[in-house]
């Protein structure tokens, strides 16, 4: 319960943080932190347009969207501290329960009948398949270093001691941080501030949706990335007492919030084509991260 | 009368009884026919699974000895499978095959044929001698045969027919070897002989004797590469059947497979091993062929290749429990695998049947020339849905629960880390499992979404229109059970304990099962809390746009004012990233005709997916085989003379032979008389 409420507490400003972190870099004074969720604010209290050729599937989309994202955030901990559920193997939950949403986001696009949202639903639909085996093989690893299977086991099991599992959690952070860009079609995969909808992913697939739909879809992304700031947090929380994992998880939510400003501002979109290889290459480094347990292991 | 003769005896009054009536007569009498044999054999079944094992023999012949029919829980776990889809089948195929009513004879054949094929899976099931497993297995083979073909004449259908037949055949040809090999060494036809073979000969041997049942098996259940029948068999048949083919059908191999690991009770590392590894890339491989097929039926098709190699991974890994006697291991990979067969049946057949439905309603399968289909069968459209979401293993249903207990198992055995050899494919087969999930709901979002979904793509001479409450009750009987299991898996697994304790041993369960069961429970109280988080979700959307104004507008086109139906994302189009980045393989033949010049005439742009094991294990054999036989073409010159001659020449060479063999014979004795 305290993991889902303190996720929630930084999904309000994680992508504000983003956004001001991205301003002062390009040396501009920016919107408030909490610009992104006053607008969602305005969104929800907003009437909508629907186009005639959607169906039931429409309307219902973001709602499951937004659900699956809350149904995924439950089984997140925080530290030794369970998330509302905790049982083996909960992240193939997590994971599956996320894909679901994207399914839904996937046929709403299609149900547009839009060119461009086709696009996108195909561009989401083939960049999400590729980042699915890098997480399994990353919590495979985990899971072999720690001797557990769920969340919670895994994360308060795990313990930074040694040179070589430095580089492992530098790893882990790194997959994470970039399956995190990925899942939110941020840089260097997805550019959300392009104007061009031919090189949009996430935001093209939503051109249709307006009012309570946008809001919670534009929602459910910051919840997003404060959920996987939150697995970021949990690499280095441990078995902290109370206070301190709940400073060490805010910390943490804000450094990566800064490094994904970071990211977004000094980096470049990759082209369409070389993204499929990119995020290939996050199951390798997930891979390595594996071969690396094995020698500790050994 | 003893039980065999009250299902033989009712087997052959619906089949006798098919052949006097008048098309409606025929398809009621299999549709109590079906319920007849499947109440009948469900008695024992339900026994068994309860553990009451039933067994009785059968007299048989002074061949093959009295035959021992037992219903096991392992067969009571595939006959129940088997009774529900063919009841569902049956009843989706009476309403299907009112377009043929003017058929007569074919429609006879038909429902007898479909009589026969649940007899025969239900028989193989139960049959412990090999010639009536081998009898058995040959009346479900043939006459699934004649449901295949039964739009005969068209070619197409006729050629997949044959396909099958001969491939079906190449697998009894192995199995009858299997068998016969056994009885050589046993003595016996009886199912006993096989543990008699294990108690004498070597590991080498027992392990022989398992690769040549798997590959037999393989043949019928499709695992890659024996599976190249499964893409044309499903399309050509008619949807209730390729429903029932997929659902159950390929099931049966899954079934001799797994009785033949009980029975073969040695080198379960080995033969784990093997299954694993060629599981994964059955997987692999099915649903990367499916993404790109432009038929529905053979899209389909190709998910049960997928389906067959994430039940293959489940059994697998049961295997490697077995062979590393971690009970935990085994128990959750048999749960995983078996399930999954159940499961896979349910919601194969469900999308077998809403494709039957829009191949009714539209006279195609092409999946270019959908769209929009939602808003004209609504409710085959959900049903649809509904399915695909399950069979891409999505929560909260029921596809979701096996590949979660097959993920349990996966994991469980990366962490007890056996060696580095057994970390590295378990870990393969994870992220193999992963991709298939990712690569299945690009396939899925892709099938639904351009067959359903958007404005229509093509004028058809009828406007398609949604289908009676006759023909949707199955559907919904299938949609019901998907959502059961989704939601309550802990009284499914419940119920194949009895068929884990045979697999693991009875002692074993009692200590293992509650964690798994408890486990299930927990996914059981979160699928709930999910689906009300989505009501609650939904319902305050609903409840904050009341007071909203809404208004209906064009989808957005970028200011372009005249949008059309072409330019529409098409199913080509959105796997094309895709395409290009498998490319290597895939074996993709494309053929462009591009616009050129000022005064373009008519361009053209086609592909089509082939299957790289066809063209290499079949077309290009058959191709070579064919040129070393042309050669000896000159033979068959169409004179009767030379054939006369022909003849003439057999006869010389029949007689001639043995007496130039006796000749040599006395030659080398007067030989031995001289030294």
């Amino acid at each position: 319960m305290l993991s889902f409420a303190l996720i929630f507490v930084a999904s309000l400003f994680f992508t504000g943080i983003v956004v001001r972190v991205k301003s002062l870099a390009s040396g501009r004074k920016g919107p408030g932190v909490f610009q992104p969720i006053r607008d969602i604010w305005r969104l929800l209290r907003k009437g909508a347009v629907y186009s005639r050729t959607t169906s039931l599937v429409f309307q219902l989309a973001p709602s499951v969207y937004f659900a699956s994202i809350l149904a995924a955030i439950a089984v997140v901990p925080l530290g030794s501290y369970a998330g509302i559920v905790s049982f083996s193997c909960d992240f193939v939950f997590f994971a599956y329960v996320l894909a679901l949403g994207k399914f839904f986001c996937i046929i709403a696009a299609l149900d547009t009948g839009s060119s461009f949202e086709g696009m996108g639903a195909s561009r989401e639909a083939l960049f999400s398949m590729l980042a699915e085996p890098a997480f399994f093989i990353l919590m495979g690893t985990l899971g072999l270093l720690t001797g557990r299977t769920s969340f919670l086991q895994i994360f308060s099991g795990l313990h930074i001691d040694s040179n070589l599992s430095y580089i492992l959690v530098t790893i882990a952070c790194f997959l994470l941080i970039m399956i995190c860009m990925i899942e939110n079609s941020r840089m260097p995969v997805d550019d959300p501030k392009t104007h061009l909808e031919l090189t949009m992913i996430h935001e093209v697939m939503i051109l249709d949706n307006s009012g309570f739909d946008l809001g919670l879809i534009l929602h459910a992304t910051n919840l997003k990335f404060a959920m996987y700031g939150a697995l970021i947090a949990n690499l280095f929380i441990g078995n902290m007492p109370l206070w301190g994992s709940v400073a060490a998880f805010f910390g943490i939510q804000i450094a990566t919030a800064v490094v994904a400003g970071v990211i977004e501002s000094f980096m470049a979109r990759f082209r369409m084509g070389h993204n499929s290889q990119f995020i290939l290459v996050l199951s390798s480094l997930a891979l390595l991260m594996l071969l690396g347990v094995m020698l500790i292991i050994n | 009368m003893s039980f065999i003769g009250i299902y033989l005896l009712t087997l052959l009054a619906a089949v006798l009884l098919v052949g006097c009536l008048n098309p409606n007569g025929k398809s009621l009498v299999a549709v109590c026919g079906t319920v007849a044999l499947s109440v009948v054999s469900s008695v024992p079944a339900v026994g068994a699974l309860m553990g009451q094992t039933f067994a009785c023999d059968f007299a048989g012949s002074f061949f093959t000895g009295p035959v021992r029919v037992i219903i096991d829980p392992l067969s009571a776990w595939f006959v129940l499978v088997i009774n529900f889809t063919m009841i569902t089948s049956v009843l989706y195929g009476r309403q299907y095959m009112q377009a043929y009513a003017d058929r007569r004879s074919a429609l006879s054949l038909h429902w007898m044929c479909y009589l026969l094929v649940h007899a025969g899976l239900t028989s193989v099931c139960a049959m412990h001698n090999s010639i009536g497993f081998l009898v058995a297995w040959e009346v479900m083979a043939f006459s699934s045969f004649v449901l295949v073909i039964f739009e005969g004449d068209k070619v197409r259908t006729i050629r997949a027919g044959i396909n099958y037949l001969i491939q079906s055949h190449i697998g009894v040809a192995l199995l009858t070897v299997a068998f016969v090999w056994v009885a050589m060494v046993s003595g016996t036809y009886d199912f006993s002989g096989i543990g008699q073979f294990v108690a004498t000969q070597s590991k080498a041997a027992c392990f022989g004797l398992m690769m040549l049942f798997f590959v037999g098996f393989a043949f019928k259940a499709g695992f890659v590469p024996f599976h190249t029948w499964l893409p044309h068999a499903h399309p050509a048949a008619p949807s209730h059947v390729s429903g029932m083919m997929s659902g159950v059908l390929i099931k049966i191999g899954i079934y001799g497979i797994v009785r033949m690991l009980i029975l073969i009770n040695v080198n379960y590392l080995a033969v784990g091993y093997f299954i694993l590894a060629i599981s994964v890339i059955t997987g692999v491989y099915g649903v990367m062929l499916a993404i790109v097929q432009h038929n529905l039926k053979k899209l389909l098709a190709y998910h049960s290749v997928e389906n067959i190699g994430i039940i293959g991974i489940g059994i697998g890994v049961g295997c490697l429990g077995l062979g590393y006697e971690n009970q935990m291991l085994a128990i959750v990979g048999f749960a995983g695998g078996l399930l999954h067969v159940l499961n896979h049946s349910l919601f194969k057949s469900l999308l077998f049947y809403g494709a039957g439905n829009v191949y009714q309603a539209t006279h195609t399968m092409e999946i270019e020339h959908f769209g929009g289909l939602i808003k004209r069968m609504p409710q085959t459209a959900l049903l649809f849905l509904l399915a695909s979401l399950a069979i891409c293993g999505l929560p909260p249903f029921n596809g979701f629960v096996s590949e979660f207990i097959i993920y349990n198992g996966l994991f469980s055995g990366i962490n007890a880390s056996f060696s580095t050899a057994s970390v590295l494919m378990f870990v393969a087969a994870m992220a193999g499992l992963a991709l298939i999930g990712g690569l299945a709901i690009m396939c899925f979002t892709k099938a639904f979404g351009i067959v359903f979904l958007g404005t229509p793509r093509h004028e058809f001479h009828n406007e398609p229109a949604e289908f009676g409450k006759a023909r949707l009750l199955p559907m919904y009987m299938v949609g019901i059970l998907i959502v059961a299991i989704g939601l309550f898996p802990q009284y499914f697994v419940g119920a194949i304990r009895s068929v884990l304790g045979q697999m693991v041993g009875a002692d074993v369960l009692q200590t293992v099962l509650p964690l798994c069961c408890g486990a299930m429970t927990w996914i059981s109280w979160y699928m709930l809390g999910f689906v009300v988080l989505v009501a609650l979700v939904y319902g305050l959307r609903s409840l904050c746009a009341r007071r909203l104004p809404v208004a209906e507008g064009d989808t957005w086109g970028c200011g372009y004012l005249a949008p059309t139906p072409k330019i529409q994302y098409t199913a080509s189009s959105f796997v094309r990233s895709y395409r290009r980045l498998a490319k290597p393989l895939l074996n993709i033949r494309k053929r462009a005709v591009d616009v050129e010049g000022i005064f373009p005439t008519d361009a053209a742009y086609s592909t089509e997916a082939l299957d790289h094991t066809e063209t290499g294990l079949i077309h290009r054999p058959l191709r070579v085989f064919r040129l070393m036989l042309s050669k000896l073409s000159f033979l068959q010159n169409g004179r009767l003379q030379n054939y006369i001659l022909y003849g003439l020449l057999f006869i010389v060479v029949v007689l001639g032979v043995p007496f130039i063999c006796h000749i040599i014979r006395v030659f080398i004795n007067y030989l031995n008389t001289l030294l």
